[in-house]
């Protein structure tokens, strides 16, 4: 009797049965899945562990602690969002590469050793591929090739570490890892690269706003949040990841204002989320692990939520740059809601569930005396307010009326915005729920007055901040137009590699065969071709002088070529008769 | 809120901008005036200044947006078909 089943294998395995379901089948078969696993998960206790022996190693490909709990149930959780809201999207690549997608997020998570954990993490991002070329427009498969190759190195550098560690420790175990050896350093590169950091993040803001609808959804949410769980379980503590956390909520927003793509903007401020987790992990108490973690739950609720609200924007006008939107608040008022109520909670309002987590890594930076540190997360909460609370609903909702009449969000996006929507509300009125299922106990009091009165004057000073810039005209105009990031290196400069060794290597390679093929074996073979008459000429020159008339040495020569050219020699055909005369002589 | 077309919407009106306008510097001040009734609990000694999360908050977003539009725009900015 089996008494569980991994949800990784659930996800997996499932997936591979959808394309062969038809109509309310396949959407019910869909949204079973996840529950049933769900349903396994919770009848699961903490410390349980699958072990098998392979090869002298323990493999463990299903160990649960608090931890990976946590990332388990949000995993679950949006998964089932995400189908919800890809129903009236019919495309049947999505769904499987959503659900093995979202099966890898689960099988990183649940992974006990080093060997399965990096099956796994290399599946999510071969699945996580097909979410982005499923759009089908040219730009989306640039992108996506250069997702690939980006994770690929990214992968290639874990696995590199992974195996020096494993040569190191003699063991596949996964646990705490922490920064000591070169083998460390791949493995914390290889997983901040999935992590979006700083310099690294432009895989991230390159490929999700060319996903496809519901893939931005799911992408939104694993690719990273595994990163985060990876980094919480291996790293924590490790004090590089304060300032790489600190670096990551406050760049993106900068690009965030003046990016004109909603969807970039969008995952502009997933990297500046994403920061706040890092900066938890990095300083690595249990009130910061608990914040990064409850923060991870909570933004992908809300990001998600986001991203919902941005793809119900795209599938109904087929427009997402804020120079063609506005005032869509009229036609589509349910979305425009869902999207404000994300919009709080990432901007951390009292009652939202950015408000409960994030305050927690907040108060963890001030318990350290990292005053520098505080002071760059508060300037990224008065930012991330700023472009994901303000601009995304506004210029999308608001603003001017750009003229589009469509009809409202399907009912299937619709129903899962708001469960999305529902618990943003749920888990900031009562954070209880989320602080029952963190990985440390929790004693930390989100609503206190001063608390809550400080982030009120934070936030309603940054509306007045853009109020103020926007009826001044100061505020910077949406303009049509991209904005260069890093990955302007591998963009360009792998174009400028190519033209480098195009115009390199082709040049030595035609200089080559100019010198060899067009004129070194040419003269090769004239020479050989006039080799014989002419050291014929040159030998027999001074007998033919004294024996014959001959006319001059020059019209000899020539008769000479002529005659091997055809294979008539004189002394051949001498040698011949005398040949003949010979074996005539010896036979007879 | 309908979808019909003709039909004036509440963002349509200027007196209804004007509602949320009012709204906002409404609770600005009395975000301020609540502030001295407070007791805090501060970890650093620039939280009890009298403002200073409002002023804060304020400062950042006009830094925050001048910089990008004066400083990162110039730099980053290019045609859509850049790279094409």
């Amino acid at each position: 009797m089996i008494e569980f089943i991994p949800p990784a294998f659930i996800y997996i395995l499932g997936a591979l049965l959808v394309p062969l379901l038809r109509g309310r089948v396949k959407s019910a078969y869909m949204l079973i899945l996840p529950i049933i696993s769900f349903f396994f998960l919770i009848s699961t206790q903490v410390g349980t562990a699958w072990e098998i022996d392979f090869l002298g190693f323990d493999l463990v490909p299903f160990k649960v602690d608090r931890l990976s709990l946590v990332f388990g149930y949000i995993f679950h959780l949006i998964s089932v969002i995400g189908i919800i809201y890809t129903l009236s999207i019919r495309s049947d690549l999505e769904y499987v590469a959503g659900l093995v997608y979202a099966g890898s997020a689960l099988g990183v998570v649940f992974a006990g050793d080093l060997f399965t954990f990096f099956v796994f993490w290399e599946m999510l991002t071969v699945s996580a591929l097909w979410l982005i070329w499923a759009k089908r427009t040219k730009a989306s498969q640039a992108a996506g090739f250069r997702y690939l190759m980006v994770h690929v190195f990214g992968g290639l550098v874990l696995l590199a570490g992974i195996i020096m560690y494993i040569s190191e420790q003699k063991s596949i175990s996964l646990g705490f890892i922490g920064l000591h050896s070169p083998a460390t350093y791949c493995i914390f590169i290889g997983m901040g690269i999935n992590a979006a950091w700083p310099l690294l993040h432009t895989w991230l803001t390159d490929a999700y706003p060319e996903s496809t609808v519901g893939g931005a959804v799911f992408l939104s949410a694993f690719t990273t949040k595994t990163a985060v769980y990876a980094l919480a379980r291996t790293f924590p503590g490790t004090e590089p990841l304060i300032w790489i956390g600190a670096v990551m909520t406050a760049f993106p927003i900068f690009f965030a204002v003046i990016e004109n793509d909603m969807r970039r903007v969008l995952s502009y401020s997933l990297i500046n989320q994403v920061g706040f987790m890092m900066v938890g992990i990095g300083i690595g108490t249990e009130l910061s692990i608990n914040g990064a973690a409850a923060h991870a739950f909570a933004h992908i609720l809300y990001k998600s939520l986001l991203f919902m609200s941005m793809g119900a924007v795209i599938f109904r006008t087929g427009k997402i740059n804020a120079t063609d939107l506005g005032g869509l608040y009229k036609s589509m008022p349910w979305t425009a809601l869902f999207c404000s109520i994300g919009a709080a909670s990432i901007s951390a309002f009292p009652l939202t569930s950015g408000f409960v987590s994030k305050s927690m890594v907040l108060d963890a930076a001030a318990h350290g005396h990292m005053s520098i540190i505080w002071l760059t997360l508060l300037f990224a909460s008065a930012g991330v307010f700023h472009h994901s609370g303000i601009k995304i609903p506004f210029f999308a909702f608001f603003s001017h009326d750009a003229g589009h009449r469509v009809k409202e969000a399907p009912p299937s996006m619709l129903i899962a915005m708001g469960i999305a929507a529902f618990f943003c509300i749920f888990l900031g009125v009562y954070p209880k729920f989320l602080y029952s299922i963190l990985p440390y106990p929790v004693d930390f009091v989100p609503y206190t007055a001063p608390h809550v009165l400080s982030q009120l004057q934070l936030l309603m000073f940054s509306a007045l901040a853009f109020t103020l810039l926007l009826r001044s005209g100061i505020y910077p105009a949406e303009i049509r137009a991209i904005n260069l990031d890093t990955d302007l290196i591998y963009r360009k400069g792998g174009r400028l590699f190519y033209q480098v060794m195009d115009k390199g290597l082709n040049a030595f390679n035609s200089a080559a065969e100019q010198v060899f093929v067009g004129k070194f074996l040419v003269h090769v073979t004239n020479h050989v071709k006039r080799l014989p008459a002419t050291l014929l000429a040159k030998i027999c020159w001074p007998f033919w002088k004294t024996a014959f008339d001959a006319p001059d040495r020059k019209t000899i020569s020539e008769n000479l070529l002529k005659r091997a050219q055809s294979g008539f020699y004189p002394i051949a055909i001498m040698g011949l008769f005398a040949a003949i005369y010979f074996s005539l002589l010896f036979l007879l | 809120m309908q979808m019909d077309t003709e039909k004036k919407h509440i963002f349509d009106s200027k007196k209804n901008v004007h509602l949320v306008l009012y709204g906002l510097f409404g609770s600005l001040i009395l975000l301020l005036a609540l502030e001295p009734f407070i007791h805090k609990h501060p970890y650093f000694a620039w939280e009890e200044w009298f403002g200073f999360y409002a002023i804060y908050g304020f400062v950042a977003c006009v830094l925050l947006v001048l910089a990008a539009k004066y400083i990162l725009r110039p730099f980053v900015k290019r045609e859509e078909d850049y790279y094409d």
